[in-house]
């Protein structure tokens, strides 16, 4: 053993192997979605994010063989049916490749004979197990592993846990090999390298492999063989508060225990005598990271790409220009509200302002510019709500809570026991029958669901004033200061352009979802607020802009709120299309006369937006009336067989930040950010910034995992939910012995089109340029392309594309955008996209 | 009353049929025909219950249909009905009712809708059949329908390679619980003289008057009857297979291997009892078996930490108690058992999914560090042991492996010598002077002569043999199949001297079958370069006409009730004799193998992940 360890270190040496950098590498690339409680959209290649998008996706595709585009097929489907304009195409090729070669590149797009083969490089060296010796290693090693895996980080679902567990994962394993009389090791040499603490990895490839040249390119085989398994352990191992229940693991362990699961298996078929697998090998395989040539079918594919983008792109932003050239009242005397800038209130804001013209709207992040940890009432942890990247410094506690949780001993243990489950079957069994007869034909809410307006009691109390910054629970101030208040409330208007001109009641309307027999749950809560709803922050922000105290600073710095103005806290259920009101009590006189009849109109505002959503979901009939769909509506979050509750961000593909007067009334069917600003409020583009620092990674982040999941279903997204088995409380998985699957699941991105996000910025491209310069990481999603750009000037409307680090004049193709009375009678037909559209205003 | 029977199996005949004519994108006529077949069917079960109660419910029969007749021997369909019959088919019914609404919400827009309802709709048939048939002819049919359709529902996303490994896995399983039933079948046929309807097996006096004298037929009956039992409910053995079956949709799961499929076994306890309730020591192997198995699927629910594989053994943990209660003679209260056992498997998975919303929220408003088990108390080396053992599912997936599939593979490696040229060179001669001596009857009874069906059985056993671990011709594979069946045919003939047109009934749908299988084959090749037996190639991705013509072939081949061979599988055990238990294991043997070949066959050229690469294709892993 000793003779053989020398040995490897000093081949190791020779060689340049050096296991720190791999495990960085190999923690770069695997997926990196936390466990499901925290849904948080990224971009699913981010480790190549620091190319350029077209040779970001063709490195990806060809060393781990994601599929990265449409096929050819459908991309010439979608010319066809006039999605992809032939004048965008051409004009795409001309600018890549010259006027003189359109003709050529034309004949090439519409058809060149390309497979679209993938054949990855990742993987080729492990398959020499099977290629040469005949061994599955995968199917020897994988399911003990995952077993073990999944019994450790379970959260909650085994009854009998993991009997070691405060050791951290290779001890806890070691001391439950060595007390067991039943091995998970059999082979004499795999026990001994378990039970040796003093093993290290290098020691285990030189086993195995046992050329160091080939141990990276080995390691990215093996743990891309399960890179589910291996992401989720390399995301807990980065932050370990993603889990409630706390579990110490590494990948590093995780490495360590694979490669003695496959000592055990090789000693199994090669008995005592290992056969490290570089001995057998005749030619060296490829390195996964060389250079990828670019070869015509990639270029065909990226012209294709870029040419669907801007057949939509060129076409809303023919609209916009119209929509702004049109004469808009200012308007005034109604009420105000603040929304998320969520792709899902578009519609909700259009059918307010069309309700009631007075009625003036906004956009911001939806945690509101407050962030802290929010813990409920008798909860027993924190609950971070602000954008992920935050580490918050605040704590605010609910206090004064009513109602109870149900429980539903469907969940519960001891359906499992063997006499309690004796009991329970003769009696609760039947119980379920009925239960699952209603279900079906009354469904209701249940303790399984997840509804939104649980995450707060709507009667309880918040501690949002810090009246003692030296008192602090877990580290944490609890609460903030009259300053700290000021502050973040005068960011937010002044990042909105809310300065003067307050109505007297102020909404701010945070979101949230509902769903049931849904693991993906936080993914349709709200991204701003790590995956939580929307109402905690939405209340703290009305709670420090109703403050005495803040509204004194605010005056002294040129934000003057008149005492009449009240803001007021809501919550918008995107799947259930249902608003709840905070604090209704505080209101003055005046303000409930004022607050009852807004209510009216956000109310049957939800119920046309309700039927708004409806044509995308083929069970509702679009066409009848808004109260009844929204019924059919409600009916679908609380529905045991409805994978889809609502469809989420999909065909998101629009940020639009600037003044409400660019896009209201204009028709953009759901798919765009809408962060409210303005640019005379910021000249320099000192508010501008944060945006853009919030905006690219969150939209940008939400837009690209839509994009991967639904170019690659399989292998980028989780596949279809149908069979979906949840594993540990931390992930699904197909069946019971399958990896981990991240992404997301078919049923959220099958009406998505890929297509990246454009973000519309309403300022002087100077200034832009300037700003997006400023911050490197926000830099790279503009400079690299992975998402495009483009800034209207605030003065002539006219159009700037960015392209390779600058801004050039943009024309639109586009024919006139169509005006229409009424958006509704259009609805009602057809169920595909719809293209953008000017709505007539009153 | 009797004559309305046949309808409790036409009607889901009818809405299958029916079914398989409507377009593949009519999700709504598809979900509508499934709604009202299934919802006939629980009309009826309800009507028709009530009134039989009502009329003094006495066990009903009805002969049905004969289908095949020669002297000393008949094969007729009968069906049969009393309070098993009913439970059962109210269970089926409701369950298939709530279930068809809910998939057709659940699988809008999935890709293989039609596929999906299909199979459904062949499922409940084939259920129907089983329960309400009158006796074990009538009843096989069923069972091998409940068989295939499993297999075809677990895998149902074909285009993955684990639902393919495990269903393979499952039906390899099931193929055990078969030839159970096989072999009961022939000893039994010996011991009536007859093909006996369960309502001559409630006669106690015949039964216990024709048991005295056959003690040890008895007992290899029943033995029999139970491993086809505890293969189908998952007990041990064969537990491991139950988890491993919930790879397609989460109703399909919940309805068939949450509560239909697995409790078919039970069905099976219970419809032979009269046969063993006079064997003490039957009664108690079944007691024991329930036993051990609950023990074991308690220990190994309580460490699973997926959810539906929890839920899978607390349901085997349930049903070994229910084998207990049947041996004990608790009829109602196992029926009783039965139905509550299967509502609240198929809801809890069904509900599975709510699991993350439900115990997160219980966690993070009821998390105390680290609860205590009740094995915490125990010594360290006992709770570890009991733990790892139950982690690895005590290793009774990889016991069927290790003990019983790589042996016979590792034999069928060893005539890997034989290429098919040479064994054509040498079999089909051999065969001619095997056909030959047939009609030498004056060869007469010397002993060689009596040992030679043993000889020709093998030989038929090691082609099937080859032919399961053939890795590169799938039409070789298939040449072997089909000679296997014929020295099976030769060995059974030899055996009597006479029956010649019940081999050539069995060897019938052998050759149009094995035609099908062959030019299906050629058909493929004419598309693909690349067909092997080395992995899976998912060529249904391109090819599903030419995939459903290869399994309808592997299924004429495998005994399937869709050609003669059916009644001709039977007809040759009737020829086997009780005393030549070898023969009989042989030929079993063979059926067994064939089986696993053909399905191997089927899965590796046209199911798995499609090894053309230009549209999304899923992780080995997935």
């Amino acid at each position: 053993m000793n003779a053989s360890v020398d040995h490897s270190t000093a081949a190791e040496v020779r060689s340049g192997f050096d296991l720190e950098p791999t495990l960085h590498e190999l923690r770069h690339y695997l997926p990196a979605q936390a466990p499901l409680k925290d849904f948080i959209h990224h971009n699913t290649l981010h480790a190549f994010q620091h190319r350029k998008f077209e040779e970001g996706l063709r490195r990806a595709s060809a060393i781990f063989g994601y599929k990265v585009c449409l096929s050819i097929r459908e991309y010439r489907d979608l010319y066809r049916k006039g999605r992809i304009d032939a004048q965008v195409l051409r004009r795409v090729i001309a600018e890549r490749k010259g006027e003189g070669e359109v003709e050529l590149w034309m004949r090439r797009a519409l058809q060149g004979p390309y497979t679209n083969a993938i054949e990855p490089r990742i993987g080729t060296l492990r398959g020499h197990w099977k290629k040469d010796h005949r061994i599955d290693l995968d199917a020897m090693v994988h399911v003990n592993l995952f077993r073990i895996l999944n019994s450790y980080l379970d959260q909650g679902i085994s009854i009998w846990h993991f009997p070691v567990w405060n050791k951290g994962f290779l001890a806890s394993v070691r001391e439950l090999q060595r007390h067991s009389l039943v091995g998970l090791v059999h082979g004499r040499r795999a026990k001994a390298l378990l039970a040796d603490p003093s093993t290290r990895v290098e020691d285990l490839l030189q086993l195995v492999v046992g050329d160091p040249a080939l141990f990276e390119q080995y390691l990215f085989d093996q743990q891309f063989a399960h890179q589910g398994w291996s992401g989720l352990v390399a995301t807990i191992e980065a932050d370990p508060s993603s889990l409630l229940d706390r579990r110490s693991i590494t990948l590093k362990e995780l490495i360590h225990l694979e490669l003695i699961l496959e000592i055990d298996a090789l000693e199994d078929h090669f008995g005592p005598d290992l056969h490290p697998l570089a001995a057998g090998l005749v030619a060296k395989p490829r390195p996964l990271f060389d250079p990828v040539p670019m070869n015509e079918a990639d270029e065909v594919a990226a012209i294709w790409q870029e040419a669907l983008e801007w057949t939509y792109y060129d076409e809303v932003l023919k609209g916009i220009v119209q929509n702004a050239a049109r004469p808009h009242p200012v308007p005034g005397g109604g009420a105000q509200a603040l929304f998320c800038i969520d792709d899902r209130e578009c519609s909700f804001r259009r059918h307010i302002e069309a309700l009631d013209a007075s009625f003036e709207t906004f956009g911001t992040p939806g945690f509101f510019g407050v962030e802290f940890y929010f813990r409920p009432e008798h909860g027993k942890f924190n609950t971070k709500v602000c954008p992920a990247p935050v580490t918050p410094r605040y704590l605010v506690k609910e206090v004064g809570t009513q109602g109870q949780k149900d429980t539903d001993m469907h969940f519960t243990k001891h359906t499992h026991g063997l006499l309690g489950g004796w009991l329970i079957t003769h009696t609760l069994g039947f119980w379920s029958a009925f239960k699952l007869f209603l279900s079906i034909f009354k469904p209701s809410m249940s303790p399984g669901t997840s509804d939104s307006f649980q995450h707060m009691d709507q009667a309880s109390r918040l501690t949002v004033e810090c009246t003692d910054p030296s008192h602090r629970e877990d580290g944490l101030q609890v609460g903030f200061t009259v300053e700290e208040m000021a502050q973040r409330v005068e960011n937010v208007l002044r990042s909105i352009g809310l300065v003067e001109r307050f109505a007297p009641v102020v909404y701010v309307v945070g979101h949230g979802a509902s769903s049931v027999n849904n693991p993906h749950y936080a993914a349709y809560d709200c991204g701003a607020c790590s995956g939580r709803p929307g109402s905690v922050n939405a209340r703290v922000f009305c709670h420090m802009a109703n403050h005495a105290g803040v509204r004194a600073l605010l005056r002294e710095r040129g934000i003057d709120i008149p005492d009449t103005t009240q803001f007021m806290g809501a919550l918008h259920d995107t799947t259930r299309d249902e608003i709840a009101f905070y604090d209704e009590a505080s209101l003055s006189g005046a303000n409930v006369k004022r607050h009852l009849e807004n209510e009216i109109v956000m109310k049957e505002a939800l119920s046309l937006n309700a039927k708004e959503r409806s044509r995308r979901f083929e069970s509702v009939d679009t066409a009848m009336a808004p109260a009844h769909v929204h019924e059919r509506v409600r009916r679908r979050s609380v529905s045991l067989f409805e994978p889809r509750p609502e469809l989420n961000h999909a065909t998101n593909a629009l940020c639009i930040v600037g003044r409400r007067e660019l896009t209201k009334g204009l028709f953009l069917d759901r798919r765009s950010f809408l962060n409210s600003f303005d640019a005379d409020v910021d000249p320099e583009g000192r508010y501008l910034l944060n945006i853009l620092n919030a905006a690219a990674p969150v939209c940008g982040g939400i837009n690209l995992e839509y994009y991967f999941s639904r170019v690659d279903n399989q292998k980028l997204g989780a596949g279809t939910k149908l069979p979906h088995n949840v594993m540990g409380l931390v992930g699904v998985a197909n069946g019971i012995e399958g990896d981990l699957r991240p992404g997301l699941p078919s049923q959220m991105i099958e009406v998505h089109d890929p297509v990246r996000l454009l973000i519309i910025v309403e300022h002087d491209p100077r200034v832009v340029l300037e700003t997006i310069r400023k911050v490197a990481a926000t830099y790279e999603w503009f400079g690299n392309e992975w998402v495009n750009l483009v800034a209207i000037h605030p003065r002539d409307r006219s159009l700037y594309r960015f392209k390779d680090g600058a801004f050039l004049p943009y024309h639109t193709l586009h024919g006139d955008i169509p005006l229409v009375d009424d958006i509704l009678p259009l609805l009602e037909e057809a169920s595909g996209d719809h293209p953008v559209r000017l709505l007539t205003e009153a | 009353m009797d004559h309305l029977l046949p309808l409790f199996v036409l009607i889901p005949l009818a809405g299958f049929v029916i079914s398989l004519a409507i377009p593949r994108r009519n999700e709504l006529a598809l979900s509508r025909t499934a709604f009202l077949t299934s919802g006939l069917l629980l009309a009826l079960v309800l009507g028709f219950t009530a009134i039989w109660w009502y009329a003094g419910h006495a066990p009903l029969n009805v002969k049905e249909l004969v289908v095949y007749r020669t002297p000393g021997y008949e094969f007729f369909l009968d069906l049969y009905f009393d309070k098993v019959t009913a439970v059962y088919l109210f269970l089926g019914a409701l369950l298939s009712f709530l279930i068809t609404i809910y998939s057709r919400y659940y699988l809008h827009r999935e890709e293989g809708f039609k596929r999906f309802f299909n199979t459904v709709l062949l499922f409940i048939t084939g259920y129907c059949l089983t329960v309400i048939s009158g006796n074990l002819e009538t009843l096989f049919i069923g069972w091998e329908v409940l068989g295939v359709t499993s297999f075809l529902l677990i895998a149902f996303y074909r285009d993955r390679y684990l639902p393919v490994k495990n269903a393979v896995k499952v039906f390899s399983i099931y193929r055990i619980g078969d030839i159970g039933l096989i072999l009961a079948m022939w000893m039994s046929h010996h011991l009536w003289h007859e093909n006996i309807t369960f309502l001559k097996l409630g006669n106690y006096a015949l039964v216990h008057d024709e048991l005295q004298g056959h003690t040890l037929v008895g007992v290899f009956i029943s033995v029999m009857f139970l491993i086809a039992a505890s293969a189908k409910s998952a007990q041990l053995p064969f537990s491991s297979w139950l988890p491993r079956a919930m790879e397609g949709p989460t109703p399909s799961s919940a309805i068939f291997y949450g509560s239909l499929s697995v409790h078919m076994g039970v069905f099976l306890l219970l419809r032979t009892y009269p046969f063993w309730e006079q064997q003490v020591s039957v009664r108690i192997a079944i007691a024991l078996l329930g036993l051990a198995t609950s023990a074991m699927a308690t220990f190994t629910a309580r460490v699973q930490s997926s959810v539906k594989a929890q839920i899978a053994y607390s349901s085997i943990a349930q049903i070994g108690l229910i084998f207990m209660e049947i041996a004990a003679g608790l009829h109602w209260l196992a029926l009783v058992h039965v139905m509550g056992n299967a509502f609240l498997r198929t809801y809890q998975l069904l509900v599975s999914p709510s699991v993350v919303t439900y115990l997160i929220r219980e966690q993070f408003f009821h998390f105390s560090p680290r609860e205590h088990t009740i094995e915490d108390s125990w010594p360290k080396r006992l709770e570890y042991s009991l733990y790892v053992l139950s982690l690895r599912e005590w290793n009774l997936d990889a016991l069927l492996y290790r003990r019983l599939w790589n042996p016979l593979k590792a034999l069928g490696r060893r005539l890997d010598v034989m290429g098919v040229r040479r064994m054509l060179q040498v079999f089909v001669p051999l065969y001619l002077v095997g056909v030959v001596a047939l009609y030498r009857s004056d060869l007469g009874a010397s002993w060689s002569f009596r040992a030679l069906p043993v000889l020709f059985a093998l030989l038929g056993c090691l082609l099937m043999l080859r032919a399961f671990v053939e890795r590169l011709h799938v039409r070789r594979a298939l040449i072997m199949i089909v000679m296997g069946h014929f020295w099976v045919a030769l060995a059974v003939l030899f055996n009597e001297r006479t029956g010649i047109e019940h081999a050539l009934l069995y060897l019938s749908g052998i050759v149009v079958s094995g035609a099908v299988g062959y030019l299906a084959i050629m058909r493929l090749r004419r598309h693909e370069r690349k067909v092997d037996l080395k992995r899976f190639h998912g060529h249904a991705y391109e090819h599903p006409r030419i995939g459903l013509a290869f399994l309808l072939a592997c299924l004429g081949l495998a005994g399937f009730p869709i050609t003669p061979t059916f009644i001709g599988e039977d007809l040759i055990f009737a020829h086997i004799h009780p005393d030549q238990l070898v023969l009989a294991a042989l030929v079993g043997l063979s059926f067994v193998v064939d089986g696993l070949a053909l399905i191997r066959l089927y899965a590796r050229v046209f199911l798995g992940p499609h090894v053309k690469t230009y549209h999304e294709v899923a992780y080995r892993s997935s």
